[in-house]
């Protein structure tokens, strides 16, 4: 056996514990208020389906950039369309005009599974949402508080000078699916740093911010605050964009979380400890 | 020339005959389809069940309240809503809910351009009164440009014009039990003719220096789709809360036995009193 000599012991798995209790019980707490806001969000926008951009309000003769709606088209009969900029897509099915829970073809924005509740009924979507908007703030702020108390932040998210340095290959290595291992395993790389640090520093906020720019009682706090962003149909519009924007997010984080190990992952998150796989000295 | 008589299904069960690890996979695939789709459909059911709760919804509230509480701490009775310019009005402003109230009793008033109204205000006063359009606009008065936020989500601009809700409530004298100012209208929002609309709010807002009850529009005589004669405007709260076509207004310490005892026609059907989000 020639390259027994050079293999030394055999490499070991080990648990490492990597998710403090905190940090878990607020991640699954944001999983449950983001899910129920997301879809009472759309819930609410299905109340009125379109989206502003220009002006200070909804109907200053510029048309909608976003206009979900249902028509009846003579070849095809009813119709759902999505009209995004001017341009009219069929969206038949899903956006517009889609089959409720119970079957019955409906005229509605989105479809009665993305939505909470599932049937046509804006004070409730209205209770559900801003019950775990409170949820996401309040979780929030613990989560910053603790984070700079505990030094979670500045010493698992802040990216430092060989993160930076690396962020070429990081970008690389995302493309490829490789996943670090073995020690490299327990730091976050830094494309996900710079990925949590957008959510927790830019996006959440920015989100809870156009959420208050909407409420009209919020706008007195400062006359003309909400102009800052374009006024209240902008701040929706913005509103919404973010909220898919944290879709995408969600999106990306689940993937690299299946391609990287999902039970690991999964069971760091629930228990706090992760798997490393040993590694062979090279 | 079609596929020798193979029935459809045995044809389409034909494409997962391959190598026995492909269709471990394709069955995995489906398990997990299946138990995603499954837990996915559970959850919507459990919120739907959570929704038509009796006690689901009160622990929901808390968001209204804390809302509110919030909202009340950061402002104060002096807190402006927005104020816009002339060019920022919207060429048409939308009427929503009722255009037309469907009652003998409006249709008489509208007969003869309201000359036989009176604004009835009444409860718990200590002068009751029953005011003509002419002295309600020999009230002190407030103009003001303001953006309309209806609860569905869209926003329109106008100009209005009405007396101040604070001098009406300073000459009929507030008893100091009085705590809310309801609102009683004349469109009936079923179609028996019942259920007339009407809305309430707190002095907090009652006293508050933009809430005018409205007689102009974009400095025209306010036209029936909008309210006529007199609509309310309480610009830091949505668009239900505005009632139209305003008959009485009365002084309570309470509204649990008015209607369905939650203070406003939408409320009654479930939308939150405090409507400032």
């Amino acid at each position: 056996m020639p390259h027994a000599s050079t293999e030394g012991s055999p490499p070991r798995d080990y648990l490492y514990y990597r998710h403090a209790l905190p940090v878990r019980l607020m991640h699954w707490t944001n999983v449950v208020a983001l899910t129920v806001l997301l879809m009472s969000g759309l819930q609410i926008f299905n109340a009125h389906p379109n989206l502003y951009w220009a002006g200070k309000s909804s109907y200053t003769g510029a048309e909608p950039v976003l206009a979900i709606g249902a028509r009846q088209s003579d070849e095809q009969g009813a119709i759902g369309t999505t009209r995004i900029l001017g341009h009219e897509f069929n969206t038949t099915g899903v956006l517009g005009l889609s089959r409720s829970a119970d079957g019955q073809l409906s005229a509605r924005g989105f479809p009665w599974w993305m939505t909470i509740p599932d049937n046509p009924w804006l004070s409730m979507a209205r209770a559900w949402h801003f019950f775990f908007a409170w949820v996401l703030l309040i979780n929030g702020m613990v989560y910053v508080a603790y984070g700079a108390a505990s030094r979670h932040l500045s010493r698992d998210l802040a990216p430092d000078r060989n993160d930076w340095r690396s962020i070429g290959r990081s970008i690389r290595d995302h493309l490829r699916f490789r996943h670090p291992t073995g020690e490299a395993a327990k730091r976050y790389n830094v494309l996900q740093k710079l990925a949590y640090l957008v959510v927790i520093f830019l996006l959440l906020p920015l989100i809870i911010l156009m959420g208050i720019a909407m409420s009209p009682w919020m706008n007195s706090v400062l006359p003309g605050w909400v102009d800052l962003f374009g006024g209240r149909q902008a701040a929706r519009t913005l509103h919404f964009v973010a909220a898919w924007l944290l879709v995408a997010f969600v999106a990306i984080h689940v993937f690299e979380v299946i391609v990287s190990g999902l039970w690991n992952h999964l069971r760091s998150m629930i228990t706090g400890r992760y798997r490393i796989h040993g590694e062979r000295a090279p | 020339m079609s596929a020798p008589g193979r029935p459809k299904g045995e044809y389409r069960s034909a494409k997962h005959e391959g190598p026995p690890v492909l269709r471990a996979r394709d069955a995995r695939r489906r398990f997990l389809a299946g138990t995603l789709g499954a837990v996915a459909t559970s959850l919507l059911g459990g919120c739907q069940r959570l929704s038509q709760s009796e006690w689901f919804p009160k622990v929901l509230g808390a968001g209204e309240a804390a809302s509110s509480a919030v909202a009340h701490a950061v402002t104060s009775r002096r807190s402006m809503a927005q104020e816009f310019g002339d060019a920022d009005r919207s060429p048409t402003f939308r009427s929503n809910g009722t255009a037309e109230p469907d009652s003998d009793a409006y249709r008489m008033l509208m007969a003869n351009a309201f000359a036989d109204y009176r604004l009835v205000v009444d409860g718990l006063v200590e002068q009751p009164a029953s005011l003509t359009l002419a002295q309600l606009r020999a009230l002190p008065s407030r103009t003001q440009i303001t953006r309309h936020d209806c609860v569905e989500g869209w926003s329109a601009i106008a100009k209005w014009k009405g007396a101040r809700l604070a001098a009406l409530l300073e000459m009929v004298r507030p008893k100091p039990e009085a705590r809310f100012v309801v609102f009683h209208c004349a469109d009936p929002m079923a179609e028996d003719g019942t259920d007339l609309y009407y809305e309430s709010i707190d002095f907090e807002d009652a006293f508050h220096p933009q809430t005018i009850l409205a007689y102009e529009m974009n400095d025209a005589v306010l036209p029936v789709a909008n309210g006529a004669p007199i609509r309310l405007r309480v610009e830091r709260q949505l668009g239900y809360k505005h009632a139209k076509y305003v008959m009485r207004v009365e002084l309570v310490q309470s509204f649990e036995r008015i209607a369905g005892g939650k203070g406003g026609y939408w409320e009654d059907q479930g939308y939150q009193w405090f409507a400032g989000i």
